[in-house]
Order: structure tokens, then sequence, then C-alpha cells
């Protein structure tokens, strides 16, 4: 007893400066740590915003088109054209009959000098016979029309670009005009950048989500509820449970390489086309439908099963007429998202050969398509400068796509849901 | 008719039979309210009952249809007089059919050959004789089978339960699709890499550091075909740069938003942050290649790197990690929430601040969920293709410099099957044998994960 008072420790002293010395250590560690932890999650949101920052900058420069005026004096190159021309069944062939290129040039070339059509963008007078079209008064007038200019030009009045074309933007100066570039949201595919647009990509991603969704919605949602309601435990069950849960983890190229495999060289399908793009799509989404849709009938309450089982409904009348109902809100949000991954995929459609040049949007399921991430992907590699920003601005369309698809998964999911 | 048309009308008439069956079931029902003559089912079942019949038979035969006529169809066109003055050499023999076939579906226009040409007319009208008999059989069949279905109606017949065990084939052949597309993925695979490894040997594929595949392909012992530079490639990017960025950034992520942020800046965060997953790669290879790429190489040649590439591995690696941020950091989050609180709680109440509970309690006990969480977060970045394919180049460069060019197994598939495309080619072939290794490692990744995530959750519950 005496031994022990004796070799008694001296107790802490916590007041000590040893000891506040320690904790204000301890103190600091544990500051530096949640600042590392907020720096963590401020980097990874700042390079969100970093992306968005670059690619809207790039892009928003897409939208517009750098345009020169054109005074074109219908009655004296046309001798007197009539507007009643160009209304009604002939009006094409009147138009195609007229020489419209010619006259464009012509009144480039006395505003411009001789080399005046080399600022224009070759494609630009097309623009001039959907104006005729529209409004057929204006070739019985004297008119002033803004024209697109050359790429090289757009992209040196805009930004910098490369000296002969900086020199001729100095040369006219305030003569240039920006306008909204219509033709990128209703033309397709081009050589020229500054006639190339989304529409057609944009068609083909539509065509081949419909594909998809028609696909991949039904067998999806028919398979979560077997797996879920009526999958008796065996080895069978297991090995569907194996595959679907292995499936949404095989890297999307080598759905491509099965695509490219069966449905084209096996089924011999039409290569490109919207179909097999959409099919092999439907087989990626697929699992991602039944894994969110066995989640949302899984949160059915089994009570509700039993009223209806109760009542002398049979067990599939319970699933279809109640369960189904339920969980469609859930499964919907879970179709949505899968949509969403599916719109953004590159990998597989390239393998299937939807990274053709394609020039006219595709009118059905075996038109040679492409889709808008593709294209991006196909402009990415252009050499034309002129191609960034359309790149960067089909990028923003694309985004836009999907944050709505994100939107409305969420809405439907704080709408809906139900806490039982 | 096409069969498409076809297809459409048949189940235009098996909604007529649907209607049709309802309404004698429904005419039962009101004639017969006495209980011997009560219906079994209800009668939108009995419309079921003959609607179904009436389209599966047919869409059955046109089924098999499908299959069976084009042999027969070049049966008959070869019978014709014009397919006597066919060369007999078998090769030149089946360009012409298929091009006489294509145009006589209208898939093509005109023939580069003429006598395609003089075998397109037997061709159309063999078409239209089997394309007539496949009609006209596919009705009598709707016909047939609606009014037999219609005539067994009866007010006992058990038509529900009848369509229930419908129902359910089809629920269970759905979810058998799953299984079709995993035995799909795997045959096709294998079979193709089988072709490619008659050709070249698994030996020198695997292990041949070599690769530069537009060799010409010799009669065996191809050299050119060594993937160890494209593995090193795939792991240095997706398993090393790109987690190095990861890693540290997920965990840490979800540590803050877990344990330290008040519940409305975690409520603002976390979507955001997953709005980095749902990003499409294809941006990511854009941004990765226009402006990550650019910047660092003119750092590292600021401060003297030598062999600095505009498409280096870092680029790549950088931009694939900040895609798998979210990815880590949902695992990471999943596997500290299901460490027990009382552990939480006990060291707490120990006296140890939080960050020395999370670092030497939470993060111990949750480690087996992280590196589950990990190895799937691999196994996703290894299987990414389109920032590789943009921002990391083609070079097959074994080196550990992360400012030069390296290239990875998806790169070079997309690289071998687009462009020109010979199916026999050894060339086109590696794309399948790269394909087979590259899903037996990300099957392997995620089983191991799964087992590993699984095995960490029952320790806890």
């Amino acid at each position: 007893m005496n031994s022990l008072t004796e070799t008694k420790r001296n107790p802490t002293d916590w007041q000590g400066p040893a000891m506040q010395k320690r904790i204000a250590r301890r103190y600091a560690a544990e500051r530096r740590f949640k600042a590392l932890g907020m720096a963590a999650v401020m980097l990874s949101a700042g390079f969100l915003a970093f992306l968005l920052v670059v690619m809207v900058g790039n892009g928003f420069r897409g939208f517009t088109q750098t345009e020169l005026p054109v005074d074109i004096d219908f009655p004296a190159v046309t001798g007197g054209a009539s507007a009643s021309q160009f209304e009604g069944p002939n009006a094409n062939a009147n138009l195609q009959s007229m020489g419209l290129r010619e006259i464009v040039d012509s009144s480039i070339e006395i505003q411009y000098g001789p080399d005046g059509t080399e600022l224009f963008s070759p494609g630009g007078w097309t623009a001039v016979s959907a104006m005729i079209l529209n409004d057929p008064d204006i070739v019985e007038q004297k008119t002033t029309i803004y024209l697109p200019v050359i790429s090289d030009i757009d992209v040196a009045y805009k930004d910098a670009g490369n000296p002969e074309a900086e020199e001729k933007v100095r040369e006219l100066g305030d003569r240039f005009s920006t306008g909204f570039n219509w033709n990128f949201l209703s033309h397709s595919d081009a050589t020229d950048p500054m006639q190339v647009g989304i529409w057609g990509a944009f068609k083909g991603s539509l065509i081949t989500m419909v594909v998809t969704l028609l696909l991949a919605f039904p067998v999806g949602v028919l398979a979560a509820l077997y797996l879920e309601e009526y999958a008796p435990k065996n080895r069978l069950t297991d090995l569907i449970e194996v595959s679907i849960n292995n499936l949404a983890a095989v890297p999307s190229i080598i759905f491509g390489l099965l695509g490219l495999a069966v449905f084209l060289n096996f089924f011999g399908m039409p290569r490109s086309g919207a179909l097999v793009g959409g099919l092999t799509l439907a087989l990626m989404t697929m699992p991602v439908i039944v894994i969110s849709g066995r989640n949302a009938v899984k949160s059915v309450p089994p009570s509700i099963r039993e009223a209806a089982l109760g009542i002398g409904a049979s067990p599939l009348q319970v699933v279809f007429h109640h369960v189904l109902p339920l969980a469609l809100p859930g499964i919907l949000t879970g179709t949505i998202i899968g949509m969403a991954r599916a719109l953004g995929e590159t990998a597989p459609l390239l393998m299937i050969g939807m990274r053709a040049f394609i020039a006219t949007p595709p009118n059905g399921i075996t038109d040679p398509a492409t889709v808008l991430p593709v294209q991006i992907f196909l402009w990415s590699d252009e050499v034309d400068r002129g191609f960034v920003e359309k790149t960067s601005a089909a990028i923003i369309v694309l985004l836009l796509f999907l944050l709505t698809m994100n939107a409305l998964a969420i809405y439907l999911r704080n709408r809906f849901e139900t806490r039982w | 008719m096409t069969s498409a048309t076809l297809l459409f009308l048949v189940i235009g008439l098996g909604l007529v039979a649907w209607f049709f069956g309802r309404l004698k079931a429904s005419g039962m029902q009101a004639s017969g309210e006495t209980s011997r003559s009560a219906l079994h089912s209800l009668p939108n079942y009995h419309g079921w009952y003959v609607a179904l019949w009436a389209i599966v038979p047919a869409a059955i035969f046109m089924t098999i249809w499908n299959f069976v006529s084009p042999a027969l169809i070049t049966d008959a066109a070869l019978t014709s007089a014009a397919a006597a003055g066919l060369p007999q050499d078998s090769f030149s023999r089946a360009a012409i059919l298929s091009e006489a076939r294509a145009i006589a579906y209208g898939n093509q226009t005109n023939a580069f050959n003429p006598l395609s040409q003089s075998m397109v007319e037997p061709y159309r009208e063999a078409i239209a004789y089997y394309q007539m008999i496949g009609t006209v059989a596919a009705l009598l069949m709707v016909f047939a089978c609606g009014v037999y279905a219609w005539l067994q109606i009866k007010p006992d017949l058990r038509a529900r339960t009848k369509i229930e065990r419908v129902t359910m084939l089809i629920l269970l052949l759905a979810s058998l699709i799953a299984i079709i597309t995993t035995v799909g993925i795997f045959l096709s695979l294998v079979f193709e890499s089988a072709r490619f490894f008659s050709m070249v040997s698994p030996i020198d594929f695997l292990f041949g550091t070599e690769w530069n595949p537009k060799a010409v392909a010799g009669p065996r012992g191809e050299t050119g075909f060594g993937a160890i530079p494209l593995f090193w490639g795939t792991v240095f990017i997706g398993a090393i740069i790109a987690m190095i960025v990861a890693i540290p950034l997920g965990l840490m992520s979800a540590i803050y938003l877990t344990q330290y942020a008040p519940a409305k800046f975690r409520a603002w965060m976390k979507p955001i942050l997953e709005v980095l997953a749902g990003v499409p790669t294809v941006v990511y290879g854009y941004f990765a290649a226009l402006t990550v790429a650019p910047a660092l190489r003119d750092f590292a040649v600021s401060i003297g790197i030598a062999g600095a590439s505009s498409e280096s591995a870092l680029a790549a690696g950088v931009v694939m990690g900040i895609m798998i941020i979210p990815f880590v950091s949902s695992m990471a989050d999943d596997s500290i929430a299901a460490v027990p609180s009382a552990m939480r709680d006990g060291s707490l109440a120990m006296g140890a601040t939080h960050s020395e509970t999370i670092k030497k309690v939470l993060i111990p006990a949750a480690l087996p969920g992280v590196v589950g969480g990990v190895l799937l977060a691999v196994s996703r970045a290894i299987g990414e293709t389109m920032i590789v394919v943009m921002a990391a180049g083609l070079a097959a460069n074994m080196t550990a410099n992360p400012f030069s060019s390296v290239t990875t197994v998806t790169t070079q598939i997309v690289q071998l099957l687009t462009g020109d495309q010979e199916f026999d080619s050894p060339k086109t072939l590696a794309a399948f044998a790269l394909g087979l290794v590259l899903f037996i490692v990300t099957l392997l990744l995620n089983l191991i994960a799964l087992r590993v995530v699984k095995k960490y959750r029952e320790a806890y519950e």
C-alpha cells in the first residue's frame, strides 16, 4: 500500500503548458484535415466549373457567324423577275434556273472587287435562295443581304486567326456584323465549318434513342418484375442476377464489339444505321433499367400485395394492377438516367460505323446516321480552326439535353416519391 | 408486301380478333347471369386469348420464313434461264448473286457487273413469288388460329389462367435476355479471338513488346502484335495516374461531405459532384485534348522535360481521374456510412478529435469497402475509351514518363476497327483479342471488388 502511494504518478496537468501545446497541435491538425476535405470538394467542383467555362466560352461563339453586307439589285441582274415566279409549286425549279449563285457572286464582285468571292463562305448563297422562297417580294427590289464570310475570316474576326485573315479583318473593319448562326441548328455535317450544323446528328440521336427506349424499357421492366416478384430461388435466377450486375459494369466499347460481330457481321443488319446503334445501346441500358426497376418494385410495401391477394387478385393481377403503377415513377427515373447515359455514349457507336460523314439527316432506322457525341468526336478531329467553336457549341447542346433529362429525373423523383 | 407491313397487318388483325373474342365473351356474360354459365374469366381475358392465338403462331411462322425464304429465293433464281450464263467459279458467282440481290431489294441502284443485271429480273420474280406465299400463309394462319380460338370461347374456358401462363413466359424471356447478352458477348469475343490466335500465337500477343499491327501479315509467327505496351499504357493511365487524382480527391470529398459539411452544403455539393459522372466521356476527351494537354505540354517544356508530347499520358490520366472522382466518392461514402456508429461514438467519447476518429477508426474500419470501390473505379477507368482515344495518342511506348505519349487497349480497338475493314485480317481480329482481354480483366476486377465489399458488409451486420 505504502509502495503504491510512493510510486504514484503525478496526475496529468491538463492546464500545464505542455498539455496545452499538445491540445493546440491536435486542434490544428483537426483544422488542417477539415480544410483539406473542403479543398478536395472545392477542387472537384472547380474542375467541373472550369470544364463548363471552357466549353461555354469556346462554344458560345459557335452560335454566331460573322457576316458582310451584300447589296443585290435584283431587278437589274435578273432582268425583271416577278415575285409570283417564286410562289407555288414551280418555285424551286424557277429558283434553280435563275442562276442565283452567279447573281450573288457578281454582286459581291461589284462591291468587294474581283477577289471578293473569296471573302464569302462558298455555300452562303443558299441562304439567299431560302430567303427568296420565304419572301418572294425581295426579287422585285434592291436589297441588302448579310452573307457569312469564310471560316478563316470568321475566326480572325471573333478571335485571333492567321495573319492573312487578320489583315482582311483590319481592312474591312466596321463593315462586319455578327448574326445568329441559324445554319448551325438546321444543317448537317459539311466540309466548310461555316455551313455545318447539328440537325443531322441530332435527328440521328433522336431516332437512335427511340429505338433504344422501345427495346430497353419493356424488356428492362418485365425483367425487373420477374426477378423481384416471381423468380424462384434457383441456379437460373442467380445466373440472371450475376449477368445483369456484370453487364452493368462491362466497358461500353465491348458492347460495340458485340454489335459489330453479332448484329453487323452475323445478322447482316445495315451498317451505320440507327437500328444497330439503338440495339447496341439498348443492351447497355437494359441492365440500368433492371437494377433501378428492381429497387423501385422492392420499395412498394408488401401490405399492398397482400391486400390485393386477399380480395382475390391473381399474382399477375397484383403486380400489373397494383405494384407496377406504384413503382412506375421510380422505374421512369432510372430509365431517364439510363437514357441520358446512352445519349452521351460514343465508343460503341464508333465500332458499328456510325462515324460516317452524314450530310443529309437520316429518315429511317436503317439510313446511315450519326449521333451528337460522335459528331463532336468527328469535328474534334478536324484541323480547320473554325471547327473548334462548332465542336464546343455542339457540346453545349448535348450538355443542355443531358441536364434537362437529369433535371426531369430529379423532378419525377421528388414529385412522385411516396413515403410509405 | 414487305415483312414490316405484314407484321403490322397481323398485329392489326390481332386487335380485331381481340375485339371479337371480347364481344363473344361479354355476350355470354350478358345472356347467362345464372350460376351455371357464369364466365370463369373476365371478357377481356377471352379477348386476349383470341388475339394471342391469332398473332403468335403467325409471328413464329414469319420469323422462320424470314430465315428460310432467302435460300428458297436464291434456288429459284438459279433455276431460271439467266442463271445458265453464270461463271462456275463459286467466288465470283456469289459476288454476282449478292449484287443482283441488293438491286432486286432496292438497296442498290445499278450493277457494276452486267451479269448481275441479268440476274435481277429472275430475282425480282422469285422474291415476289415467295413473298406472296409468305403473306398468304401468314394471313391464313391468322384466320385459322383466330377462328379456332374464337370457337373455343365457352363460359368455363380458363382464359385468364392461360393468358397468365403466357405472360409469365414473356417475363422469363425478358430476364433471359441478360444471360443471352452476356453469352453473346463472350462467344463473339472468343470466336473472333480464336481466329486471331490461329494466325498469331497467344504467347506473342500476350508477352510481345512490339506493337505495330500495320506489319504485313505473314503465314505464321507474326510480329507486331505484342500487346504489352498497350497493357502498360492502360495500367499507367487508368490505374496509376487516374487513381492518383481520383483517390485522394474522392476520398477526402466523401469524408468532408459525410463528416463535416453542414446538411445544406452537402445537399448542394453532392449532386454537383455527381454531374461530373454524368458528363459524356467525349466531352472530357475534347477537354483533355483541347485544354489540358497543351497546357501540360507547355508546362513540361518550360521546366525542361525531354520528350513532352501534346498527347500525353498525364493529360488523359488526370481528366479520367476527374471523371472517376464521384465514383470513388460515392463508394467511400457508402462504406463509411456502413461503419457502426458505436465505433465512432466510442472513439469520440475517449477524447479523440474528429479527424483522429476518422483517420484511426473510420477509415481502417471502412478500408475493405473503400478498396472494393477503388477496384471498381479501376475497372471503369481501364475500359474508358473516348478520353484516351482523343488525348492519349497512338504511339505504343513503354515509358514511365507521364509527359510522353502512350496508347491503351481501348484506343487500339477503336483504331483497328475504324477505317478499312477486311474481316479476316489479323489486324481487325486483333481488336477482338484485345476486347477479350479487357472483358476478362474488368470482369475479374468486378467480381473481386464485389466479393470484398460483400465480405466487409457481412462483418458489420
